[in-house]
């Protein structure tokens, strides 16, 4: 799939962690304001794929990556590109929510505050918005203060996402964001996502294929490490052109 | 049937009777020491310094002793974790992708673990003697300082690693530095510094070989950090060593008082931190 302007274009990209080849010269781009989602059997390489988009395997030890990433035009992989502000362009969702060790205002808060020193009132404004963009400024109003973690499983995965948007980022990047969630949840965050994506683009790691065709516009098939198949939604359940892909979403391949 | 029933019999036997041993012992040591202790135990002991002839049976107290030992310890922990936080952070967040090099540093801190503490001791009266020091409060902390340091990296480096690596993300990805989501961990961590603090501080005031040569004896409490201190531990090791009765009985209502200080300190720091997970996480 091509794209006029893409919002992330992969360009030969090759992961390697130790001798594991994890993933193999991918090319790919990844639309703007729309709903993208990587599918695959465990162990593919989809959430190393889409931890690549904002460079956080640094950390990983023996990493060895080589290829490009645009982001905007900009190649994050550029040894003199200044990360935070590439970081700063995605909310990340993980598997589970991971909510900082403070309270519910100052998890939204801590983003705005490192990236500038904003003023108490407009905070306050800030982190009223974010939560009632995420449906969760009813169910908190009047705890703002106690610690994050008290919420439910759910309201934490919701306020991870409301931190994420704090920052003002242009991409969400969701890692299997609904598989520690209860089903109530992972549909108040689908329909947050189904809602968000005309403000944002999103790129979803999922591995339940009823999820991939309630929210994608387009799915990425990956297996082994490699781009099977990627086209439309509907194309890739429906209609999907390879034998593997096929097979995967016929249930063959786990 | 029978030999499995036996069996479970046998080692649940074996099991209770290594508590009972290991439990007892905790008992027998500190009965020992009230029972020893508390016929000498007074008000004076712990509010005088010693007086003339104190070592001789006449009157006074320790205070000089528990005061150097606060001093001594205290000062160690503090400058201990102003040095171990930094290098705990550096292993686990600027050389995580290096895995040899964090491991050898992890296993340099797990010799100086190991090392008996009067090597620490000797060290630092080496280090005294180079730089003119003499035996005082300031070589007592320094030398215990490099006793503490290992312990309490040690300490961090393992409670750091509980922090699961999505935190970590989490805070990377709102585009924090590294140094941003060092201070993120830290805060997930405070539990385990208290942890680590309370470990550093009862080691450090149960050190003799360590203050031996470098913090001195004193009979005085230390104004300044030039002035020798004197220490709990040595306090009672030299008042046990004396034939006079009366100060013999002394040396235990002194280590009654080190433990008491010791179960003070732990009590008040389990406190703290049931509170702090009431109201924190």
């Amino acid at each position: 799939m091509t794209f006029e302007k893409p919002h992330i274009s992969v360009q030969g990209l090759n992961v390697q962690i130790g001798d594991n080849h994890i993933l193999k010269d991918i090319n790919i781009d990844i639309p703007n304001k729309k709903v993208t989602s990587i599918i695959g059997p465990s162990g593919c390489g989809k959430t190393t794929l889409l931890k690549t988009f904002n460079r956080l395997l640094d950390n990983t030890s023996d990493v060895k990556i080589t290829g490009k990433v645009l982001v905007d035009g900009e190649n994050i992989y550029d040894p003199n590109i200044e990360i935070t502000h590439i970081r700063k362009k995605m909310g990340l969702l993980s598997q589970r929510p991971y909510p900082l060790p403070m309270s519910i205002y100052d998890n939204i808060a801590y983003g705005p505050r490192i990236h500038g020193s904003p003023k108490k009132k407009d905070l306050d404004i800030l982190v009223e918005e974010q939560l009632k963009n995420v449906g969760l400024w009813e169910e908190v109003k009047d705890r703002l203060n106690a610690p994050a973690t008290r919420l439910s499983i759910g309201q934490q995965q919701r306020l991870c996402l409301a931190r994420g948007l704090a920052v003002g980022p242009e991409m969400i990047l969701g890692d299997e964001s609904t598989s520690a969630l209860d089903p109530l949840s992972t549909h108040i965050i689908e329909d947050l996502f189904m809602k968000l994506k005309e403000k944002y683009s999103i790129v979803l790691v999922t591995h339940i294929l009823r999820q991939a065709a309630r929210v994608s516009d387009y799915i990425i098939f990956v297996y082994m490490g490699k781009i099977i198949e990627y086209g439309p939604a509907e194309q890739i359940l429906k209609n999907p052109q390879e034998q593997l892909t096929k097979e995967y979403v016929k249930g063959y391949i786990v | 049937m029978i030999k499995r029933k036996l069996e479970e019999q046998f080692f649940k036997l074996l099991m209770v009777l290594a508590t009972i041993v290991v439990s007892g012992s905790f008992f027998l040591i500190v009965g020992t020491i009230f029972y020893k202790g508390v016929p000498y135990m007074n008000w004076d002991m712990i509010s005088k310094t010693p007086g003339g002839g104190f070592y001789i049976g006449k009157e006074g107290g320790v205070l000089n002793a528990i005061v150097g030992s606060m001093y001594i310890a205290g000062g160690a922990t503090i400058l201990g974790l102003i040095i171990s936080i930094p290098v705990a952070i550096f292993i686990n967040m600027y050389m995580d992708g290096k895995k040899f090099l964090s491991n050898t540093v992890r296993m340099a801190f797990d010799v100086l673990f190991g090392i008996p503490s009067i090597v620490y001791g000797a060290f630092g009266f080496l280090l005294m003697i180079y730089f003119g020091v003499r035996a005082s409060l300031l070589g007592g902390i320094i030398a215990v300082t490099l006793l503490v340091i290992p312990i309490l990296v040690r300490t961090l480096d393992e409670v750091i690693r509980t922090v699961p690596g999505e935190l970590r993300d989490a805070a990377l990805s709102l585009g924090s530095t590294r140094w941003e989501t060092a201070k993120v961990v830290l805060r997930a961590i405070r539990p385990g510094i208290y942890t680590a603090i309370l470990l550093s501080f009862g080691r450090a005031i149960g050190d003799v070989a360590s203050v031996l040569f470098t913090a001195g004896f004193s009979d005085n409490i230390p104004t300044s950090l030039h002035e020798p201190a004197a220490t709990l531990p040595l306090a009672i090791f030299f008042q046990l060593g004396s034939p006079v009765a009366e100060v013999q009985g002394r040396g235990y209502a002194s280590a009654l008082i080190l433990t008491i200080v010791v179960l003070v300190i732990t009590v008040l720091s389990e406190l703290l931190l049931k509170r702090f997970y009431k109201n924190k996480i």
